[in-house]
């Protein structure tokens, strides 16, 4: 019985030495922002989820918003 | 779609900070942290130069390569961004950036530096797009709301432009042709490693007049 309880305690003392496995990987991806918020918060320029909608929005957005020689000539 | 990019046009920058309230009041950041700055060059002096810096997205970003836990990642549109739950606060970043955009708030009782905040572009951070986790995390994830960062949108006389990294070259390069001065983009070779006029080293294309 004693060499029961000493072989059942070694093994539970060693178990602490092992090494616990290392599985992070660095950063989660991220959902690409074309795929929006769901959110009515939102432009409503673009149809969320569709990824030429809101380059094009984006690209609209800046070039008007940005460049008053577009504005303004 | 090109990478998004910004440009400061320290032509135009008239040093009202209006770009730096934006950020801070669009993303709700505390105290001590300075997502962006404006910072005026031979203050004082006739002839001064305010430009507005933060995070500049580079092409090859020195922050990503330092970091001894991985936890930065370039999103599709050229956005470097990073997952605090990752970050360790280790602050290697802040030596390796050449803009001394990575930001530390005094997070702990004993003002022990906190996780690493930076500018997103607007872009928040790997948690849910929208997501108030996100939110408290990174701040407002305009992009995928289909809109463009707070400070460039907000910036009264335009000499912050953000956006399509072709989109906002255009803008920059109509204004050059129109006032034929001011063509020198601060920052711009060493965020995305291109030479630019007046830079040391750059040389006129082929076949331009000088």
């Amino acid at each position: 019985m004693n060499r029961l309880m000493t072989i059942a305690a070694s093994i539970c003392l060693l178990a602490a030495c092992g090494e616990k496995p290392q599985t992070a990987t660095g950063a989660r991806s991220d959902a690409p922002a074309y795929t929006g918020t769901g959110k009515a918060f939102a432009e409503k320029n673009w149809k969320q989820g569709d990824k030429a909608s809101w380059e094009s929005q984006l690209k609209a957005r800046g070039a008007n918003s940005q460049n008053e020689y577009q504005r303004t000539n | 779609m090109a990478r998004m990019k910004f440009i400061c046009d320290a032509e135009r920058c008239i040093e009202c900070n209006g770009c730096v309230t934006a950020c801070k009041n669009e993303h709700e950041v505390p105290w001590g942290v300075n997502r962006r700055r404006v910072v005026t060059l031979n203050d004082g002096i006739p002839g001064e130069k305010s430009i507005s810096v933060a995070c500049m997205h580079c092409s090859d970003a020195p922050c990503m390569a330092v970091c001894p836990v991985n936890c930065f990642y370039r999103t599709d549109e050229g956005v470097v961004l990073h997952d605090k739950d990752v970050c360790i606060g280790c602050g290697y970043c802040s030596y390796a950036c050449p803009f001394g955009a990575p930001q530390f708030p005094a997070a702990g009782t004993f003002g022990v530096r906190g996780k690493m905040d930076k500018c997103t572009f607007c872009a928040g951070g790997p948690e849910t797009n929208g997501s108030q986790a996100e939110f408290e995390k990174y701040g407002r994830n305009r992009l995928a709301e289909g809109k463009l960062p707070a400070c460039a949108e907000m910036c009264s006389t335009k000499a912050l432009l953000a956006g399509d990294g072709d989109m906002v070259a255009d803008i920059f390069r109509t204004r050059v042709l129109k006032r034929g001065k001011g063509a020198e983009v601060w920052g711009w070779g060493t965020a995305y490693g291109s030479r630019q006029a007046g830079q040391p080293g750059a040389k006129a294309p082929e076949g331009a007049k000088s």
